[in-house]
């Protein structure tokens, strides 16, 4: 079998009294486009916090391209090539968009082993992404000049400015329009094809389906079902979990 | 411009301040000079932590008192330089900085704050029951009755504080431009995102809690040959501490133009109310003053500047 890049085993996270995850275990191969759903309070967020360090997990384990990643902080963890984006876009305030972009290209690519950029260096790829996300004409704004849209994209693109070879991208389609989301599906889409792994985390299902080639539910802090997207969604346990019976 | 070019520019500023100054006839221009160039570093130092960093400091006079009180220390066993007395306060207040850091790294907002007064007042209790010192007593210092280079030793404390001032401004100024500067301004926007991007937020943090702790020292070291007495009420005094956060927040927190502006202007205009009006309405006027530009310049005066342009532009 070909080597897995995210292996979460036996994961578990309480708050408390309260668990918010139980044992989860999960497996993501390189390439693949993976949609999260599950209900609001099912553990999504909480799940995508532990796999990068922002939590740390109470049990089970996280290996990251063939290695444990238990205990390494989150910086480490992104070094090492996973990123993920805020579900509430939380940007940089005080740099311009550029600038925002410039903060993972300094101390995530330029960090690592043999990777010394150059500013001429950090300023194509800068301009390589903005231009990837259609933002190339808002470099020098601030963020709190964007729209809501482009201000998701600013997120997508400080989660891909860290070259990752994972991507999570937390619910980056929340409150958009249709064509929004329409636009942001295919953003990812084309940056999958660029070789990057992207687990969705989402709630609009037409976004979900059309990006997921395999779909994995989280209801309580526990999976019910992992496969392909068409059957899982008549999969009765997760009907019953969506609809109530 | 380049952070080297700067320190040149900065330098022959200094010089020329030095220069004029030489052609004033009166002492009294020394003394009141020294304490704007003392706020000068403060001010610096405090903002490296509060403002590239966002974490505000409320214990700016105990690292001030440490580095006047580590020379107290070091004048009672073996007299150095002032310049070697301002390089081992720095050092001292800065591994304080650095303890302070690691103690306090959960804490943000005004749980840090508290935290950092706690520290002054741990620091403060400390150095009253220590008796070398002084105690409570406190300790007088005698001064050598001639100074190296210039002679008259207050125009030497002068010179020095001016010198210490360029480097601090100078530092400020390189660390705002580095790759360390843009990892501080991230801590200070959004932590989590920070990490999230490759930041070690920590390490980052102990920088500079620890660069911070060690200027507001160096700013301290030459106090107890200025004053010739050093208790600790006075060494410890709400003074430093109000000001040290006033002088960036007036001038600007983000730039280090902010709290060079800030400590000139509040500096300048305490030393004017201490001769013409009393010594003790100054903290009156940096409250007043404080409070007005909470409400009408929330970014200082280099906020102010800057929106002032930005509406020209457009």
């Amino acid at each position: 079998m070909a080597q897995k890049l995210l292996e979460v085993g036996d994961l578990t996270k309480r708050f408390g009294g309260f668990v918010a995850l139980e044992n989860i275990s999960l497996e993501v191969a390189p390439g693949d486009r993976l949609g999260l759903i599950g209900p609001n309070g099912s553990g999504k967020s909480t799940l995508v916090n532990c796999i990068c360090g922002t939590l740390r997990n109470d049990g089970g384990t996280v290996r990251f391209d063939g290695a444990p990643v238990n205990g390494l902080r989150t910086h480490q963890r992104t070094r090492l090539g996973m990123a993920r984006s805020f579900q509430l876009p939380r940007p940089f305030a005080s740099m311009s968009v550029a600038d925002n972009l410039r903060i993972p290209l300094i101390y995530t690519v330029g960090a690592r082993a043999g990777a010394h950029l150059s500013a001429s260096e950090v300023e194509d790829r800068c301009g390589d992404l903005l231009k990837l996300v259609g933002l190339d004409d808002k470099a020098r704004q601030w963020p709190r000049d964007l729209t809501q849209v482009e201000m998701r994209k600013l997120e997508l693109a400080r989660a891909m400015a860290a070259e990752p070879k994972l991507l999570m991208a937390d619910e980056a389609m929340a409150g958009l329009s249709p064509s929004e989301v329409a636009d942001i599906v295919s953003l990812l889409i084309r940056l999958n094809e660029r070789g990057v792994t992207i687990i969705l985390i989402e709630h609009i299902m037409s976004a979900v389906m059309r990006f997921s080639q395999r779909l994995v539910v989280l209801v309580s802090g526990r999976k019910i079902a992992d496969g392909a997207p068409q059957d899982v969604i008549q999969d009765p346990d997760v009907v019953r979990a969506y609809l109530g019976q | 411009m380049r952070s080297s070019t700067f320190f040149l520019c900065a330098a022959a500023v200094a010089a020329a301040v030095f220069g004029l100054s030489r052609l004033i006839e009166y002492e009294y221009f020394f003394f009141a000079g020294y304490v704007v160039l003392q706020y000068i570093v403060l001010a610096t130092g405090w903002n490296i932590l509060g403002g590239y960093t966002g974490y505000v400091n409320f214990g700016s006079a105990a690292f001030f008192a440490i580095g006047a009180y580590a020379s107290v220390a070091i004048h009672k066993t073996f007299p150095l330089p002032i310049p070697v007395l301002i390089v081992i306060g720095g050092l001292i207040s800065g591994l304080v900085g650095l303890g302070m850091g690691y103690l306090t790294l959960r804490l943000r907002g005004a749980f840090f704050a508290i935290a950092t007064l706690a520290l002054a007042v741990v620091v403060q209790t400390l150095v009253t029951n220590w008796d070398f010192v002084g105690g409570s007593r406190g300790a007088y210092i005698l001064r050598p009755a001639s100074a190296p280079l210039v002679g008259s030793y207050i125009e030497y404390l002068f010179l020095v504080m001016l010198v210490l001032a360029t480097i601090a401004v100078s530092t400020a100024r390189a660390i705002e431009r580095s790759r360390l500067g843009y990892g501080f301004a991230t801590i200070r926007d959004d932590e989590l995102a920070a990490e999230a991007s490759g930041v070690p937020t920590l390490r980052l943090k102990l920088i500079a809690t620890t660069l911070s702790g060690a200027f507001m020292g160096m700013a301290g070291a030459p106090l107890p040959y200025y004053v010739t007495y050093l208790d600790p009420a006075s060494g410890f005094s709400l003074t430093y501490a109000v000001n040290s956060i006033a002088m960036p927040l007036v001038g600007g927190t983000t730039t280090w133009i902010g709290p060079l502006v800030g400590a000139v202007l509040l500096g300048t205009i305490q030393q004017i109310a201490t001769v013409t009006i009393s010594s003790a309405v100054n903290l009156l006027i940096v409250g007043l003053i404080l409070i007005a530009f909470v409400i009408v310049a929330p970014n200082g005066l280099v906020g102010l500047v800057e929106g002032w342009l930005r509406k020209r532009v457009m």
